[in-house]
């Protein structure tokens, strides 16, 4: 089942192109990882893609009313914002207002859906906190709940692991892959070639606002285009636990000019 | 909202508004005035308890939840607990309609000239923010607009009274700038009451996306809340609200600041359920403020206004403090 489909999605910010005639499917069982330098055009993609931004070309999640998108996307915004030092769990459960006819106050359902998605993600614990009293890794889990409460068939994630350690990293990223393996649709950008090359179903690479290339990810991560787009080497091993990938050193010009 | 905070807030509003109509110069015991106001047995007292005490505790109650719920709106809306409804200028502009009746004697001659010039400064307000801050943007454009529109009624309030040529009219626009809601009849309550229920109302169908903009503007709009209407409906409510409070009753500060503050933690700082919390709040501290005046000097004239800040403010540093060492 399709998901989200964009095509030809252009965006131009003062003269430059920022996201250049993007084409990019997503499925229901799908991890996409959306892998790219800095500046690379990966939140913008996300953005235009919601609609957030204004973008030509065509987007299927920008063409929905917004309540009805609200119920077909969650999205995870890269600046983790909590304004109010509400608890956690009234936080986490603001992820269920698309599906409320009217008010804030949850039915029995709702508030079940979000003691689950505490319980998943491991914040049973923090419930009761404050959510502005809480370390950078914790306020990232607890805004990944909120995204997860949504219950959407898909799932935009942008940076959901960056600042976490290495233990929750690894358990976010394979979280975000079992949602996959449920049969949801997510799309993930991260700057962890290993751990997008370990749990994601398929990589997409965007470099200056292109996609310059989409598919598995043995397929998809080569020395080349490695060394074409990042500017790295890395040891690259398909083994019996899978495709893992560590960076090595930057490519001489590429280093120079960083 | 819990329940338990509506009762207890509720019933502080109701015993308030008890107290401001059973206290007053006039010195009458309670139950000579209770049976007055209710079957009108004795006429003198019967005319100040309907027509006096009435409108003035009818008057404090609307005007406080209207700023208390104003705050609340503006604080979730700006996403910070320092914001206050003041920001958007439609309080000065009101004050500058009214300064401008009362300096050319128009407020004298034409019964209400004043409170419709100040409904008037407010509605003028409100056009110029929009055309500043345009049809999209965030909050924002929207505050810097608003600081934009509040220095200039500031300085359009200071030119008249700079260049008035009567000082007794220029005092008069002075103490009416101090805020007050003494010697307000039943033609205040009938001008101010249909613009701040309608902006109350129109304020309180926007908890929910005030509660979304938790997350930040984006993902506000990600989760469906449309941010344009929100900014509309805000301007267009604190228009009403605080145009309608400034222009019956002059500039009454702290009360927006102060009352979601002191409510928040009360909600757990929803900023949904702030919203009724501080309209309740905001009733309940106008209306003791109203009391306390009578109570304090009697026969000095004392302006709510001035009381409210000299009250607000020292509590406001409290509140600093105390939020200092929590965090120490």
């Amino acid at each position: 089942m399709k998901l989200m489909e964009l095509t030809d999605l252009s965006l131009t910010r003062r003269g430059a192109p920022v996201l250049d005639g993007v084409a990019l499917r997503l499925g229901a069982g799908e991890c996409v990882g959306l892998i790219g330098p800095n500046g690379a055009g990966k939140s913008t993609l996300i953005r235009a893609a919601m609609g957030l931004e204004r973008a030509r070309g065509r987007s299927s999640l920008a063409a929905m009313a917004p309540g009805a998108r609200a119920r077909q996307v969650a999205w995870l915004p890269q600046a983790r914002t909590v304004a109010w030092p509400m608890p956690v769990r009234d936080l986490v459960a603001l992820g269920r207002l698309p599906h409320l006819a009217r008010g804030t106050a949850l039915p029995p359902g709702d508030r079940a859906v979000v003691e689950n998605v505490l319980s998943r993600l491991g914040l049973a614990d923090l419930a009761d906190r404050p959510a502005t009293e809480l370390s950078g890794g914790e306020t990232a889990r607890v805004l990944l709940a909120r995204a997860l409460a949504q219950e959407t068939p898909l799932i935009l994630a942008d940076e959901p692991v960056a600042g976490l350690d290495a233990a929750h990293q690894i358990a976010v990223m394979r979280l975000l892959r079992g949602l996959a393996d449920e049969g949801r649709g997510v799309l993930v950008t991260c700057h962890d070639l290993g751990l997008a090359a370990r749990f994601c179903t398929r990589i997409a690479v965007i470099d200056s606002g292109r996609i310059v290339a989409d598919g598995a990810p043995a397929a998809v991560l080569t020395p080349a285009l490695l060394a074409g787009v990042f500017g790295i080497t890395a040891r690259i091993e398909d083994g019996p636990e899978g495709l893992s990938l560590i960076p090595l050193d930057t490519l001489p010009e590429r280093g120079a000019a960083a | 909202m819990s329940r338990a905070l509506a009762l207890a807030l509720g019933a502080m509003v109701a015993a308030l508004m008890l107290a401001s109509l059973l206290i007053g110069p006039a010195g009458v015991p309670p139950g000579a005035a209770m049976r007055a106001l209710l079957t009108g047995d004795d006429p003198l007292l019967t005319l100040v308890m309907r027509e006096v005490r009435t409108p003035r505790a009818i008057l404090a109650a609307l005007i406080g939840a209207g700023l208390g719920l104003s705050g609340a709106v503006m604080q979730g809306y700006l996403r910070n607990p320092l914001a206050e409804p003041g920001l958007l200028g439609v309080a000065g502009a009101a004050a500058l309609g009214a300064v401008i009746t009362l300096q050319t004697g128009l407020a004298a001659v034409v019964p209400l000239a004043l409170p419709a010039a100040a409904l008037a400064g407010s509605a003028a307000a409100v056009a110029l923010l929009a055309a500043l801050a345009g049809p999209r943007g965030g909050s924002l454009t929207l505050i810097l607009a608003g600081i934009g529109v509040s220095a200039l009624a500031g300085a359009g309030v200071t030119l008249v009274l700079n260049l008035s040529p009567d000082p007794f009219a220029a005092n008069e626009a002075m103490f009416w700038l101090m805020g007050s809601i003494t010697d307000r009849s039943w033609s205040h309550v009938a001008i101010a009451a249909p613009f701040i229920l309608g902006g109350m109302a129109l304020l309180a169908t926007q908890g929910r996306a005030l509660a979304a903009l938790t997350l930040g503007e984006e993902a506000a709009a990600s989760m469906g809340f449309d941010l344009s209407r929100l900014r509309l409906v805000v301007m267009l409510g604190l228009a009403a609200t605080v145009g309608a409070a400034t222009a019956v009753a002059g500039a009454i500060g702290f009360v927006g600041l102060v009352v979601p503050h002191l409510l928040r933690r009360w909600v757990r700082a929803s900023p949904a359920a702030l919203l009724g919390a501080s309209a309740l709040g905001g009733a309940a501290m106008v209306l003791a403020a109203d009391i306390a005046v009578r109570l304090v000097l009697p026969d000095r004239d004392l302006k709510l206004g001035v009381l409210m800040a000299l009250i607000g403010a020292p509590f406001f540093l409290h509140l600093i403090l105390r939020h200092r060492l929590a965090q120490s």
